[in-house]
């Protein structure tokens, strides 16, 4: 692994310093000229949305890469103390803007510690069901839009997309909303779904293996895939480790740490199901752990709808109006289909929190950009940035 | 996993000059944190990663916490002589300011011993000059960009951190958003043909006879 100049790799690492791996390829070339510089973005279109790559080049060899980014910025944050805490729920939803669901369920669950809210049992259910639908969907995309990086224009991304839509129809006739959903509450959820939708949710699940099937039928095996994605963009578990790196990008560099079952929150402990870890850390690990993950998450999805209970969705002692948790702090963390999200909330005692603080994984996840691009060229940076899986409305904030 | 006081007394024997307190935090979650001087602290947080029983290898989320300077009203009750020789007990209220500080936040948790978390809670000296901390990302990389971040939007400085410029927000920039006495600038949405609210702020920033000040005025052919 080689580190940016500044960076003092011995003094980060735990254990031994990484040796040069061997996908790092070295330039061969007697005619040195002068290093290019290159700006990717911030409006392009392998971006995924407005983000720029600073990319210093020693003829297609990349030695150099800035990411910038704040290009959508709004302080995020700072609308979050100036705004009561149920008010900040529908902002969450426009963080990680495919993700709605789960990012609700991670704020909920920072506010239901924060105040010692418990919650009823089919909500649980409820919060597992969505999460996992999440998780299926971005994953699906993510599929899609890395196919599209390598340069299978259009297909792959459509097939995509057209599963997607499945479950933003789920989504929408449960919350009214396709993606901005605001459907979790502190100590449950908003709305009862009823037993045509989980139904519906119900034959969505049985059918999404075929898909799967499909799909994997045609790109897993696919040897250009193969070719432009095995070796590529090589992260070893000790710098993910070392630099936070979390959910599906942590496991494909072989550590096993999945929140669902390190934290054990929500009534994951009641579901049985595997956590695929990759054993070389590349593009192609990524792209495959996601994959597997998306079979786990159905069966999940299985269990989780035959065993639904009937009852409340709400915490009775749970306040909508006038909620203001008595003064302390805290940090609440679920595993997202991108990573770790958390929230960290400081209370004053008043109706707003005093600090409001999102731990996107987006944007941790983005640290190690650079470390996974050097050596490579320009159109490998893109499938590393495409399997990185960012969304830029939560990196930015 | 030990509890934060059986790990701050661990950590005043393995440092002894360290000043290490315990913040108990009131709420249901109690997750209680350690207040660590900014001298020890990027020896402690090594030591907490290296740790065999702690582990603490994966720091999860670092972030700032502004507290402003505050006003603190205390009431003394005292004893008067009137000028009629009688005692009265009168209240006497004094003020004095407490300095504010920036704090930044760590969580740690253990990606191998799968534990945690374990709150490290750093502060300046004041707001103002003495905003110089150590930076933790030598010991957890993690902190790279979250402690630009904490830089750009508190104006904490870093020492030791290898790449310390703005991140959100770009680099002419000047104040600190997420502090709480921030003041957005008055032509912050300036445009060249302002309207509304707008350009009644804007006025202000120009000399009445700029076409500026005037600017439907400056449109007229």
């Amino acid at each position: 692994m080689i580190a940016p100049d500044s960076f003092e790799l011995t003094g980060n690492n735990p254990f031994a310093a990484p040796a040069l791996g061997s996908h790092v390829r070295t330039v061969h070339d007697e005619f040195h000229g002068d290093l290019l510089e290159v700006s990717m973005g911030p409006h392009h279109p392998s971006t995924h949305g407005v983000f720029r790559m600073v990319a210093t080049l020693d003829g297609e060899t990349i030695v150099k890469l800035k990411p910038v980014f704040g290009y959508l910025h709004r302080n995020h944050e700072k609308l979050g103390e100036n705004t009561t805490y149920l008010g900040s729920m529908p902002y969450t939803d426009r963080l990680d803007y495919l993700c709605s669901m789960t990012n609700n369920w991670a704020y909920a669950l920072a506010v239901e510690k924060l105040a010692g809210l418990a919650v009823p049992e089919r909500a649980e259910y409820i919060r597992v069901i969505l999460a996992e639908l999440t998780r299926l969907l971005n994953h699906t995309c993510l599929a899609g839009f890395l196919l599209q990086d390598c340069g299978a224009s259009g297909t792959p991304l459509m097939y995509a997309f057209r599963e997607r839509e499945k479950i933003l129809d789920l989504f929408e006739s449960l919350s009214g909303s396709r993606m901005m959903c605001n459907y979790q509450r502190f100590g449950g959820c908003r709305v009862n779904p009823s037993a045509a939708w989980l139904t519906a949710a119900r034959q969505l699940t049985g059918s999404y293996g075929e898909f799967l099937d499909e799909y994997e039928a045609l790109i897993t095996g696919n040897e250009i895939l193969m070719a432009r994605t095995q070796g590529v963009g090589v992260l070893s578990s000790q710098l993910a480790v070392s630099a936070g790196i979390t959910g599906p990008m942590l496991r494909a560099s072989g550590v096993d740490y999945d929140l669902r079952k390190v934290d054990a929150y929500g009534f994951y402990p009641r579901f049985k199901f595997r956590v695929p870890l990759g054993a070389h850390g590349d593009v192609y690990d990524r792209y495959m752990v996601r994959v597997l993950e998306m079979r786990e998450s159905i069966d999940v999805l299985r269990q989780a709808l035959m065993d639904i209970p009937e009852g409340p969705i709400m915490d009775p002692k749970a306040k909508l109006r006038g909620f203001r948790p008595k003064p302390g702090e805290a940090y609440g963390r679920i595993e997202g289909p991108k990573g770790e999200i958390g929230f960290y909330l400081i209370s004053d005692g008043g109706p707003n929190p005093y600090r409001y603080r999102v731990r996107a994984p987006s944007f941790v996840n983005l640290t190690i950009l650079e470390d996974l691009c050097l050596g490579h060229t320009v159109a490998d940076s893109v499938i590393i940035l495409g399997s990185i899986d960012i969304v830029l409305g939560e990196v930015d904030r | 996993m030990e509890t934060a006081e059986q790990l701050r007394d661990r950590l005043m024997l393995r440092f002894p000059g360290a000043q290490v307190t315990l913040v108990s935090n009131l709420s249901p979650s109690a997750q209680h944190s350690l207040l660590v001087d900014p001298a020890h602290a990027r020896d402690i947080a090594t030591f907490l990663r290296d740790d065999e029983v702690l582990g603490l290898d994966y720091c999860s989320n670092a972030t700032g916490v502004d507290w402003p300077d505050r006003e603190i009203i205390e009431t003394v009750k005292a004893k008067i002589t009137a000028a009629d020789g009688s005692e009265k007990e009168v209240e006497q209220k004094t003020k004095r300011m407490e300095s504010g500080c920036l704090e930044v936040v760590y969580h740690l948790y253990s990606m191998a011993r799968k534990q945690g978390p374990v709150v490290l809670r750093v502060r300046t000296a004041n707001r103002t000059d003495q905003i110089t901390l150590p930076s933790l990302t030598p010991v957890w990389r993690s902190c790279e960009f979250q402690e630009r971040e904490v830089f750009d939007l508190f104006g904490v400085v870093f020492e030791g951190h290898p790449d310390l410029r703005r991140i959100l927000m770009w680099d002419e920039f000047k104040d600190h958003p997420m502090r709480k006495d921030y003041v957005e600038p008055d032509d912050y949405e300036w445009e060249p043909t302002p309207h509304g609210e707008v350009l009644a702020k804007a006025k202000k920033h120009y000399p009445a006879t700029s076409a500026l000040a005037t600017p439907t005025e400056g449109l007229k052919p």
